[in-house]
């Protein structure tokens, strides 16, 4: 035993010194192009979340003379700051974290590192050298809801939702405006599964949806899971991030979906150029970062050219979601008339507007 | 085919059946590695690289050996009297619940108070989780294998439960994570790594000590070998066992105590991070001899790290590197056995052969 295990252990010291010696024959050795480093919350086939910000990865590769590099299911623990010291180790000049449960770490990370640039997708802490950027995916959100207003005959619509943190709630609030503007009589039902990524805890609570009587399943989930417990149950589906179609062929009708990909060029070409700034993006659909996802034939008669409508009128500002008056659960008006709600007020968004039925814990 | 025990295998034997194993799990990962259309040697070197290859990353990779030496070392003590105690992810665990109760409430304290006080408790923690499992065992003999693993589950969704409710950081905005621990509840940094690096030589001394020159030690090794041996002679067996226990399941305790001091910073319940079930492997691998723990965890930590690096050096999905991972332990693992028996053809078998020579 003691010799076998010497000789593992010289074995492992030997390979790590040639290792340690040939370092420029690796793959990271293009020293000329710039690193950059995607940090994922779920695995890059998850179809939904984290398949979207590989697209904007892939398009940043396809646009830009970069090498990229990537991490799958980091948790959102202190394992996100080794990554990050582990991708920067490997040469990263620019880092992007792309879950909310990121935040603190990435925050702290950024300050050991003043020559890196950081992008927390859905935060809100920033340092001199952390931006953070999203979309407003309630824009998008709110167009889905007319469609899934116009769509319900039961007017019992399930939502599943991951956590109760206002980018979520907002979501939310939004598509439930959207299904009211169009059907006032239907009610939007949340569950809360307390995860991103978990296809059967999500497929699951959209069957106990589906069973207390919904006949329309939206999301807010990063995998296809309630697609395919819609597709299973024969009722209708609303996706989120990417286009669902293949997924539940026979339910989905539309998603509000991200297109990262010009973002990110953008933002590395930035870094190249030394351009490199600490900002909040948070753009809307006039900047193509959000869209909702062309309707499929399952979509009901006339949501083509609600949608439409709505859509000119988000993009004119003459459609304001968030502007009053709007009731919260109880029927107290939380927005007054005339009145729109700041984006300080939306980025902290923790109550439900009327024709919600569900908690937030 | 039959199995028979081998009898004092030699040591050369025994090496020659270790280094086949290695290089069979090396061909067929190399298998792999290939079909998914990278050069096999360059990906183990790039491993090994990932592990060892700078300072940062031997840094890095001892965050990952001090955790497993000090389980290991823990669920050694069980192992030698023969309490299969599959619990240190849960010791881990209540440790690191323990501790944490202290750094969020007691946090005015004066640090090295207030970092004593999370220790103490962080051993009390895991050895209260052990006890259970050690009662239930001198009482009513069930069966520890069993109530130990039960004990993980109570403990993770207690952790979880905590974290998701009662604990939840209110700053938060409704994100299920508890509040960070203020800088007086963090352990100290030595070397820029913090100071269970020493915690973990000095148990590993303690240990060894205890172990092979106490009295006590050599009671834990006689319960091991024949419960019926340790009470003729006069050992008190379920005594023994029970304080065996405290220990064991107080040193996985510190663990935890020290990963959410030392490393997270705060609690959360991914914080045992499988270290528990690791741990018992390598325990296993060395032999349960405190010295042969060091090589094995250095072994196994650098297996953990170098699989993550490759997977963002080569892009290899998370998934494949993990396979490439138990390919190799599963061979590591898998000649043990051929160490401690042999394969021999069935006799009948062969006197048919001898029937039909004849």
């Amino acid at each position: 035993m003691r010799k076998f295990l010497l000789l593992i252990l010289s074995l492992v010291l030997v390979l790590s010194m040639v290792a340690c010696g040939t370092e420029g024959d690796q793959p990271s050795g293009e020293e000329e192009d710039l690193t950059v480093g995607f940090i994922y919350v779920g695995p890059i086939g998850d179809g939904g979340y984290t398949y979207a910000h590989d697209q904007g990865r892939l398009y940043l590769e396809d646009n830009l003379n970069v090498n990229t590099i990537y991490k799958e299911s980091v948790p959102e623990t202190q394992e996100v700051e080794q990554e990050i010291r582990n991708m920067i180790d490997q040469g990263a000049k620019a880092i992007f974290a792309t879950s909310f449960g990121y935040m603190d770490y990435v925050a702290k990370v950024s300050e050991d590192y003043p020559e890196v640039a950081f992008f927390h997708c859905s935060g809100y802490k920033t340092t001199d050298n952390l931006a953070t950027y999203f979309g407003r995916i309630y824009q998008p959100r709110y167009l889905s809801g007319i469609v899934a207003g116009l769509k319900t005959e039961t007017n019992n619509i399930g939502y599943v939702a991951a956590y109760p943190i206002p980018e979520v709630i907002r979501g939310i609030n939004a598509f439930t405006l959207g299904v009211q503007s169009v059907n006032p009589d239907a009610v939007v039902r949340v569950k809360w599964t307390s995860t991103w990524y978990d296809p059967a805890t999500e497929k699951e609570a959209a069957v106990a949806l589906i069973d207390e009587g919904a006949d329309i399943i939206a999301q807010h989930q990063d995998t296809t899971g309630p697609q395919q417990a819609a597709e299973e149950r024969g009722v209708y589906s609303i996706g989120y991030n990417t286009d669902m179609a293949e997924m539940a062929p026979e339910a989905y009708m539309t998603a509000p979906i991200w297109n990262w990909g010009p973002y990110y060029v953008e933002q590395v070409q930035n870094v190249i150029d030394g351009n490199f700034q600490s900002h909040q993006y948070w753009g809307g659909m006039e900047d193509d970062v959000v869209k909702l996802a062309p309707l499929t034939e399952l979509a009901p008669e006339g949501a083509e050219e609600a949608v439409e409508e709505a859509k000119e009128k988000i993009l004119n500002d003459e459609l304001i979601i968030f502007e009053g008056p709007i009731y919260d659960q109880e029927g107290n008006l939380k927005v007054e008339e005339g009145q729109q709600m700041t984006d300080e007020e939306m980025l902290n968004m923790m109550w439900f507007v009327e024709g919600i039925e569900g908690n937030i814990e | 085919m039959r199995m028979i025990k081998r009898e004092n295998i030699s040591n050369k034997k025994a090496i020659q059946i270790r280094t086949g194993a290695i290089i069979g799990s090396l061909i067929l990962s190399g298998l792999f590695i290939f079909f998914l259309g990278h050069n096999p040697l360059d990906v183990f070197i790039s491993m090994m690289d990932g592990a060892f290859g700078s300072i940062y990353r031997i840094k890095d990779t001892i965050n990952i050996i001090i955790p497993l030496i000090m389980t290991s070392l823990g669920l050694m003590i069980a192992f030698k009297m023969k309490f299969w105690n599959i619990g240190g992810e849960g010791q881990i665990l209540i440790g690191a619940l323990f501790a944490s109760y202290f750094a969020l409430n007691f946090s005015f304290l004066p640090k090295p108070i207030l970092l004593l006080v999370m220790f103490i408790f962080g051993f009390i923690g895991g050895a209260l989780w052990a006890l259970v499992p050690a009662v239930l065992k001198v009482k009513f003999e069930t069966n520890e294998t069993i109530t130990t693993l039960m004990m993980n589950y109570i403990a993770l969704n207690l952790v979880t439960y905590l974290q998701y409710g009662p604990w939840k950081d209110p700053q938060s905005f409704g994100f299920p994570k508890i509040a960070n621990f203020t800088e007086n509840a963090l352990l100290p940094k030595v070397f820029g790594l913090h100071i269970g690096w020493i915690v973990t030589i000095l148990a590993v001394v303690i240990i060894s000590i205890f172990v092979s020159k106490t009295k006590y030690g050599y009671e834990i090794k006689v319960v091991g070998e024949s419960k019926d041996t340790a009470n003729y002679s006069g050992i008190r067996v379920n005594r023994v066992i029970i304080r065996g226990l405290i220990i064991s399941g107080g040193i996985c305790g510190i663990v935890g105590m020290m990963e959410v001091s030392g490393v997270n910073g705060t609690l959360t319940d991914q914080v045992s991070a499988g270290y528990g079930y690791t741990a018992i492997i390598t325990t296993w691998l060395s032999g349960l001899k405190p010295s042969f723990i060091i090589p094995v965890s250095v072994l196994f930590a650098g297996l953990i790290k170098g699989g993550g690096f490759i997977q963002t050096a080569y892009q290899i999905p998370q998934s494949a590197a993990e396979i490439i991972q138990s390919m190799i332990l599963f061979f590591v693992i898998g000649s043990e056995f051929f160490v401690q028996y042999k394969l021999v053809p069935d006799k009948r078998n062969e006197k048919g052969r001898e029937r039909n020579v004849s």
